[in-house]
């Protein structure tokens, strides 16, 4: 549980780093919180020959809320961006998801950006991403680019980032006026990978529904984001009850749950099944019936 | 008056170096030694057809190499066979590397030892070897079924088959009012202590000696190990434990193949040499425990008696035997419990699979064992519609002592030295508000929820022989050092053997250390395991104090010329009972036992020759007696004392996910009379953390081709600090009368019946039977698909 030799780089400006990765080129990988990275390389499943750390660079570590955004540097950890408040009022979904990250003690050193790099399905805040109709902005010898993040996923673990590129910011988009949102998975352990997980956000206006889109965890190939307004849309509030069965049904249709030593497929399917019931319950619990007082 | 030291519940003398990172652990010491690596075969049956180890040799820092070719000696032999044992009918150990074959993923192959272990790592990765394939056996029907077979000469892959009977079992059945068949399973699980394996070789050119550090539970054992394979003087051969973070039973089979190949390697390099095992090599070259399939027939009457028992189980032992059959036989002898079963039949196969070696994890057999019987006891309460506690106290022992007929671990008869079962299940049912219940679980109906009961009890033989010693020698600053031979792995061995040492002597406890695992300081010692730290460490050093006290009173009594029988020690100083001015400090004391003839200081001085008057018809040495307050003493028990305990747990589980949680987990534990209960309390609580690990989350994932699919924490679930509930605990303290002390072992009460517990209350939440533990939400959510689709039966109590 050593990793193979490797040499380790520390550039102070992007201009360097993306230097440096264009020179290397595949044999490089950018590493920054390492909490997904270090333990594949202490297991030697990866054996890049260099390291390019870009934790010395200069500013990319700030979290910057405007109007339509919450944007987030690639330096940024999990748990500081769960600990702004500005943030967390612009977009509780952020503070909602990033509680369930791992733990403290990887939250502390885990970047946000990062784990979108890894682009792992069963990784919370990659579908968050994909759930707010975020964006990412990669850095390389040629420049800036923005990618949407249903461009950005293209596998389990597979992004169109270039291996010369650096993930410098991610943009998390901020939902419509009126929009709640909630999280919930479940997990083993405290802090483990979901056996499923799902993310709601639902518009609400004068006791209505009028749009919703849910995100998951775990039972999907890519982080990706389901819409269900043609589901909810007009529909009374109240009424949460007598859609949750075509809401089910759409998601169930929608995911494409795996088995693993820790569930079957089935059960993660019918477990999605029931977050996504519990998740419109709780979006609409509090909301009167039409005409009540 | 001295506090009474003992029952005190002081704070662990161990905790404030340890909870600082003060710790010393094999891995802090020896810097700038070599470190090996091993090549672990990646598969678990093969013939090994050739091992091409030259790019491994350019490697920059690569000192040494080796294969089974470069063992000589002994050292080439197979593995000791530790525990010889008749039922043994296959005995098969492993090599200390690989010779030919592989028989599990894990097993060591090559050794590479380098400037350090990235290097180590580097060279071992370019090592080739080449295999031929064989079938893996995996899983106890594989095994069973003998189709394919792990070692040629275990035909049926048997390892031991062992029966044992005492009455008329199936007789009394054939004849009972009712009669239950019930097949069990429970997993694979493992220690997991936080530090793994660890050895530091260093051989001393100079005097021939080899020192070796390791992080074992016993030093003894692998000190006359280490001897024995490399053809050593034992008098040149030392082990020493440091710091150890955790053994839980994984680290007692000894000699570990890395301790003997660093030892020859150190040796051989005349080089310190040093191996940390990662956590991958825990998971797959240490060992596992617990995996049994179980079969079965109870016969009782209309009251829950039970008038015969007849089991049958298969047990995993792995691919190799060195332990020997303790794990199976512990089952087999504890599965009667707190019971009165007069007729009782047992048999058992112990059977090889092509996964890591079985041997002890914290409780070694014995959850399995209550998991047995617990099961069929709420099985026959179920049957008849009783309560399950009323099932259970038909049937407890109650005179004591109580001979099972049974051969223990230790080759003698079980026989309960004491213990009140009926007192222990009034105080747990008051505890957990067992008869409440009912109340409880329709208000939780009625807010949607769906709640369960589990009961669980046990009992266990701890404190098993042959012996263990004690060490202490008062220096002439007063301080008295406590050396016991057997080995401390994190438990509270500082603390409660200074209660007990200090108790006697009549010192303050600051005035006591402990030193324990250290062959330099003690060469004679069993180990540390089956829960005997106390009962035989603490009863040795108990009487090696009293022997140091007698001899510290004679020594006071003739310096105060009065008669050592008025003497008392209070408060580190020896005085006259009744005449407090007529004193001594038990320093000074010292200083007097050992006639001087050099006064290397002031206090010296009133030790040597013309410091006093003396009797110059004596010598300054009587005949019987030798210098120095110092002695030692050995407890050797004529049989095992058993501790026993009932838990109890609320659990809920969520109608939709099927989630488990634990509300409310209760436990009453009788150890006899407590040196600390603290110390028992956090043993407790930390054995009920490992019996939630065992009942909810741990497996070991074999695929049917032998590879472990979940050898790292983010697969292998042990429980977080979240998961184990608040454990509420009451005490009973039935001593035994088999010790000075009275006490009885605690360290593995708390894993026993863990699992029992568990699945009686989910069935109890459920509402159809539980037989296979441990079980996670998508288990239960199955068996409920299969309850719901009539493929499973009903509890007939709904």
């Amino acid at each position: 549980m050593k990793p193979a030799p490797l040499t380790c780089h520390s550039p102070t400006t992007l201009d360097e780093a993306v230097r440096l990765l264009h020179d290397l080129g595949p044999e490089a990988k950018v590493i920054a919180g390492g909490q997904s990275l270090v333990p594949v390389l202490n297991m030697r499943l990866a054996t890049p020959a260099h390291l390019v750390d870009i934790t010395g660079l200069p500013g990319l570590d700030e979290i910057r809320v405007s109007a339509e955004a919450v944007e987030v540097g690639a330096l940024v950890t999990h748990r500081r961006l769960e600990q702004d408040d500005a943030a967390h009022a612009a977009l509780p979904l952020l503070r909602q998801a990033l509680v369930n990250v791992a733990h403290p003690a990887i939250r502390n050193r885990g970047t946000t950006v990062g784990s979108l790099a890894h682009a792992d399905p069963n990784g919370e805040m990659p579908m968050i991403l994909a759930l707010t109709g975020g964006s990412v902005t990669a850095a390389s010898v040629r420049g800036e680019r923005t990618i949407t993040a249903s461009e950005l996923f293209v596998g389990p673990m597979e992004t169109v980032l270039e291996p010369d590129e650096i993930l410098v910011s991610a943009r998390f988009g901020r939902f419509a006026e009126g929009t709640r949102t909630a999280f919930t998975e479940l997990t083993r352990r405290s802090g483990d990978y979901a056996l499923a997980g799902a993310a709601l956000a639902l518009q609400v206006s004068d006791g209505q529904l009028r749009t919703a889109r849910m995100g998951f965890v775990s039972v999907t190939e890519l982080p990706d984001a389901l819409d269900l307004t043609e589901l909810v849309a007009g529909r009374p509030a109240s009424t949460s009850a007598d859609i949750a069965e075509a809401v089910v049904e759409r998601v169930t249709e929608h995911i494409a749950p795996e088995s693993d030593i820790h569930a079957t497929a089935d059960y993660r399917r019918h477990l999605t099944g029931v977050l996504a019931r519990r998740l419109l319950t709780e979006l609409t619990a509090d909301i009167p019936a039409r005409g009540a007082a | 008056m001295t506090t009474r030291m003992f029952g005190q519940r002081i704070k662990r003398r161990e905790d404030p170096r340890l909870v600082t990172g003060n710790g010393r652990y094999v891995d802090d010491l020896g810097t700038g030694a070599l470190e090996a690596a091993f090549v672990r075969s990646p598969h678990a049956h093969a013939r090994i057809l050739d091992i091409d180890v030259s790019g491994a040799l350019d490697v920059p820092g690569v000192v040494a190499v080796w294969t089974y070719e470069d063992l000589v000696g002994k050292l080439a032999e197979p593995l000791p066979m530790l525990l010889p044992h008749p039922a043994i009918e296959a005995p098969v150990t492993g090599h200390v590397l690989a010779k030919d074959e592989v028989n599990h993923v894990g097993e060591a192959i090559v050794m590479v030892i380098a400037d350090d272990r990235y290097l180590a790592e580097d060279a071992a990765s370019r090592i080739e070897v080449e295999y031929e394939f064989r079938d893996a056996v995996v899983g106890i029907e594989a095994a069973r079924d003998g189709a394919a077979l792990v070692h040629e000469e275990a035909p049926g892959n048997i390892a031991a088959h062992l029966v044992q009977e005492v009455g008329d079992a199936p007789g009394r059945i054939a004849s009972a009012a009712h009669v239950l068949e019930l097949d069990l399973d429970i997993e694979r699980s493992a220690s997991m202590p936080m530090e793994g394996k660890g050895v530091l070789a260093r051989w001393n050119r100079e005097d021939g000696s080899l020192r070796v550090h390791s992080s074992t539970q016993t030093s003894t054992g692998v000190r006359a190990a280490l001897a024995a394979r490399l053809d050593l003087p034992l008098n040149k051969v030392d082990v020493i434990t440091p710091d150890v973070g955790g053994g839980f039973g994984v680290k007692i089979n000894h000699p570990w193949p890395e301790e003997l190949a660093l030892g020859a390697a150190a040796k051989v390099l005349e080089r310190e040499v040093k191996w940390t095992e990662d956590r991958r090599e825990h998971f797959i070259s240490s060992a596992h425990e617990r995996q049994q399939l179980q079969r079965v027939r109870v016969g009782f009457d209309d009251d829950g008696r039970i008038a015969g028992l007849d089991v049958q189980f298969w047990h995993d032992n792995g691919a190799y035997l060195p332990y020997g059959v303790i794990v199976p036989l512990n089952t087999s002898t504890h599965i009667l419990g707190p019971y009165d079963l007069p007729d009782y039949r047992v048999e058992y196969y112990s059977l090889y699979t092509n996964t890591v070696i079985v041997t002890p994890y914290r409780g070694a057999g014995r959850p399995q064992a209550a998991y047995l019987m617990e099961r069929t006891m709420d099985a026959v309460a179920d049957y008849l519609g009783r309560d399950r506690t009323e099932v259970r106290r038909r049937n407890f022992v109650r005179e004591f002592p109580h001979p099972i007929g049974l051969t223990m671990q230790d080759g003698r008869e079980g026989i309960y030295d004491s213990g009140d079962y009926d007192t222990s299940l009034d105080k747990l049912k008051a505890l957990v508000g067992w008869d409440d219940f009912a109340d409880y679980r329709r208000e939780a109906e009625a807010a949607g929820r769906r709640v369960g009961l589990g009961i669980g009890c046990y009992v266990e033989s701890t404190g098993a022989g042959p012996y263990e010693g004690g060490h202490i020698e008062i220096e002439t600053t007063g301080r008295v050092n406590v050396a016991t031979g057997l080995t401390s792995q994190g438990q509270a061995h500082q603390t409660v053997l200074a209660q007990i040492v200090a108790d006697e002597l009549g010192v303050p406890i600051e005035m006591v250390s402990v030193t324990t695992g250290d062959t330099r300081k003690m060469g004679y010692s069993v180990g540390t395991w089956g829960s005997r730290g106390a009962v035989m460490s603490g009863n040795a050093v108990h009487l090696t104090a009293k022997k140091v006290k007698q001899k510290a009173l004679a020594v006071a009594g003739r310096s105060l010329e009065v008669d050592p029988a008025d003497l008392e020690i209070v408060d580190g100083i020896v005085r006259v009972k009744g005449d407090p001015k007529a004193q001594m400090p038990l320093a000074m004391v010292s200083v007097l036992s050992n006639p001087l003839r050099y006064a290397f200081d002031d206090t010296a001085r009133a030790a040597t020759q013309f410091a006093g008057k003396q009797d110059e018809t004596k010598p300054p040495i009587a005949e019987s007696d030798k210098p120095g307050l110092e002695d030692s003493d050995f407890y050797s028990p004529v049989r095992s004392t058993f501790a026993s305990g009932m838990h109890a747990a609320i659990v809920e589980t969520d109608p939709e996910t099927a989630d488990i949680r634990i509300l409310r987990y209760c436990v009453v534990h009788d150890c006899g009379p407590m040196i600390n209960p603290m110390v028992v309390e956090g043993q407790v609580h930390g054995g009920v953390a490992q019996g939630v690990g065992g009942a909810l989350y741990e497996k070991m994932a074999y695929d049917s081709s032998g590879q472990l699919l979940n050898a790292s924490f983010m697969d292998f679930l042990m429980p977080f600090a979240a998961e184990v509930p608040e454990i509420e605990t009451d005490h009973l303290e039935t001593p035994s009368p088999l010790n000075p002390l009275g006490i009885k072992g605690a360290g593995e009460a708390g894993t026993i019946p863990v699992s029992a517990v568990i699945a009686s209350a989910v069935e109890d939440a459920e509402g159809f039977p539980i037989t296979r533990m441990p079980i996670s939400p998508p288990e239960l959510w199955e068996l409920r698909r299969r309850h719901d689709a009539g493929e499973w039966p009903s509890l007939r109590r709904g």
